[in-house]
């Protein structure tokens, strides 16, 4: 079955460029000026999205993320908020994949069953679920992949050729490889090492391969194109929403468009 | 899920490290070989005898085992009732039980190679464990602790500091127990190569709550031998007080199997289960948090909400997985206690016992002055006294109103 994620990456394979995907936080720092951000994201450049699901333990990610994610819940964010956001999204785009990239407990407690359906009927096209390794595959990636939902799956350095067939077992739509070892948007990633990475999971993978944390310019995503098939860009867009709000920490009218310029940069490099 | 009564309580956790649904190993993929690792070094050193007597030997001459299974008499003739044992793990070094379940993983570090020691500490007795045992064994140490937590335990701050950890205030979310837990994680994560995490309970994703249960049920095994020495037969009765759980499940495990011996856990009801506290089981909903599926305090959005304790060892929001199995499978009952309570019994206990304990198994002595006085006298009672009270002082003062 084809999804929105399989034809992305078929079309720009024909344009024969790399995809830029970019991620944000569902609900940062409020529900309507998050909906325009995302709203003007492919336009700016992004070719696909990643939703954050805030969570309020978010164990994988640095400060710039869990400030983000802390800025969505203090307005009321919620799993069912995001899933509306998408539903919203989908009105006027329903060509760029939306991947909704979080926690398990707020899915779990939703009840998965019951998540996977409303997700579907939002128009999400894949999950990422930063603390489901595949030792808990049954819990929810099997699950997703039988309800037609991409389950994309984290690969890591420490992901050694032992491991990756039991990584990439149960996977679909791409692989996300982190290129650092460490928490999201704190060291920038090592070029030779990733081209390195990137070369010998592909022994182990059809899937497209993007690479991501760290990565804040368009000359780091030009190199890393160069050998991967996408680029993820994340706690740079986040913190240009931090940087776009006034003292009391509400968006401003520039908090849109300070995101969609960075995004908008950064595609220059996947581009060139 | 079917309750039905298995042939034993003491098998668990399963290859998956799961306890019925609770346990297992919600991790990033970046820990998760590091995670497979771990289980396998502690698989070996748990089957070699040389690991066992070397442990045993520190418990012995550094830690101070075994802790004496001691006769509460003015405390049993106050409350009329049940005859009430103390287990003195707060005559241990460093002044609780944390140190039991320390020197086992940092044997098991060295067995390792690793030469850098992280851990995430609450009231700061496990950050005091750990850093004495990084400092007898030469390793570097780093102490992850809630800044809110810092400021209300600062003579534990200091002890590290002396012992020569560096200690990390946690500034993330709520600045206690789960945040310091949150940025220990991160540090592993950023760290895999040369770190060895030491969790402080029994939480976290397996192997821990297996590993840190095994380390701490010295407690139980001792006090068996010791009730059967004094009393002739097993005790009717064991109380113990629950953050994460890991001085109760020591306690417990050796116990579980023995149906006439009835095991109660107390959680901490802070300002009363209808307000802020930090009783999971009685408060809570399973969930997923820090590496495993168990009881936690949360939200219908599956947001993590902060718990409340007099005691900054109980202030957590979730309890070990074997807790929640235990709870689910009615082997052991939970109750709760409120910082009041706590409170009284912390002072009853140092007017009739002199003992100041800490406010952790007050808390559990709190139920213990509930219960005992409606039972037998011939019932015997072991409460854990898992912790002593010097570092509380200065928040006892100041809810008593006495400045120091």
């Amino acid at each position: 079955m084809s999804t929105r994620i399989d034809r992305r990456f078929a079309e720009l394979k024909a344009q024969g460029r790399a995809a830029l995907v970019t991620f944000v936080t569902a609900g940062d720092p409020d529900y309507d000026t998050s909906l325009k951000i995302i709203k003007g994201l492919p336009k700016a450049g992004a070719d696909i999205i990643e939703l954050g699901v805030p969570f309020t333990d978010p164990m994988a990610d640095g400060p710039v993320i869990q400030a983000g994610g802390l800025r969505a819940l203090a307005n009321g964010q919620t799993l069912k908020k995001t899933l509306k956001m998408v539903k919203e999204f989908r009105v006027s785009d329903d060509a760029t994949p939306i991947v909704l990239m979080g926690y398990y407990n707020p899915i779990y407690v939703y009840g998965v069953d019951r998540f996977l359906v409303d997700a579907n009927k939002a128009g999400a096209d894949g999950l990422i679920v930063v603390d489901l390794p595949p030792e808990e595959d049954d819990e929810l990636c099997l699950p997703s992949m039988k309800a037609g939902m991409n389950f994309i799956r984290l690969a890591t350095p420490t992901t050694d050729d032992e491991r990756a067939p039991k990584v990439f077992e149960n996977t679909s739509g791409f692989v996300y490889y982190v290129s650092v070892l460490g928490i999201t948007g704190s060291k920038a990633p090592d070029l030779k090492s990733v081209k390195a990475n990137v070369n010998r999971l592909r022994k182990h993978t059809a899937l497209p391969i993007c690479v991501g944390f760290g990565v804040k310019t368009a000359e780091q995503a030009r190199m890393i194109t160069k050998d991967a098939d996408g680029v993820v860009v994340g706690s740079a867009l986040v913190s240009a929403v931090a940087n776009s709000l006034n003292k009391q920490g509400k968006a401003t009218a520039k908090t849109p468009s300070a995101v969609h310029k960075l995004v908008a940069e950064i595609a220059k490099g996947v581009r060139s | 899920m079917t309750n039905t009564v298995p042939n034993s309580y003491r098998t668990g956790p399963d290859e998956r490290g799961l306890f019925g649904i609770y346990g297992g190993r919600f991790v990033a993929e970046t820990l998760m070989p590091l995670i497979l690792q771990l289980e396998q070094a502690y698989k070996d050193a748990k089957a070699d005898p040389s690991f066992q007597a070397e442990l045993d030997d520190f418990l012995e001459h550094y830690v101070s085992r075994p802790s004496p299974l001691y006769f509460a008499e003015r405390l049993t003739e106050h409350l009329g009732g049940a005859k009430i044992y103390l287990k003195r793990d707060e005559l241990n070094h460093t002044g609780a039980h944390k140190i039991n379940n320390v020197m086992g993983q940092i044997l098991l570090a060295r067995r390792m190679g690793k030469k850098r020691i992280i851990a995430e500490t609450g009231a700061g007795q496990h950050g005091v464990a750990t850093a004495t045992a990084c400092a007898r064994f030469g390793l570097e140490c780093i102490i992850y602790m809630g800044e809110v937590d810092i400021a209300r335990q600062m003579p534990n701050v200091f002890r590290m500091k002396l012992l020569g950890a560096t200690v990390v205030p946690a500034k993330s979310g709520s600045r206690t127990l789960k945040d310091a837990l949150n940025e220990a994680l991160r540090d592993w994560v950023a760290n895999v190569e040369d770190t060895f995490y030491c969790i402080g309970t029994v939480a976290g994703p397996a192997p821990y709550p297996e590993m840190v249960r095994d380390f701490q049920s010295v407690i139980g095994r001792e006090t068996r031998e010791q009730m059967l020495k004094r009393e002739g037969r097993l005790p009717d009765s064991l109380v113990a007080a629950i953050g994460g759980g890991s001085n109760a499940m020591g306690l417990f495990h050796p116990f579980l199997d023995d149906k006439d011996v009835k095991i109660i856990g107390v959680e901490a009801a802070g300002y009363g289960l209808k307000k802020k506290h930090a009783a999971s089981i009685a408060g809570g909903k399973p969930g997923i948090l820090h590496g495993n599926r168990t009881y936690l305090l949360m939200d219908d959005d599956g947001q993590i909400t902060e718990g409340h304790s007099i005691s900054a060892g109980l202030d957590y929001p979730g309890i070990g997985p074997e807790h929640a199995w235990l709870h689910d499978m009615k082997r052991v009952e939970y109750v709760s206690a409120t910082d009041k309570e706590a409170l009284e019994a912390f002072q009853l206990c140092c007017k009739l016992e002199g003992i100041i304990p800490a406010l952790e198994p007050s808390h559990a002595l709190a139920h213990v002055m509930k219960i005992a006085p409606k039972l037998p006298k011939d019932h015997l009672m072991v409460m854990n006294m898992c912790g002593r009270g010097d570092k509380d002082i200065f928040t006892v003062a100041d809810i008593l109103g006495v400045k120091l």
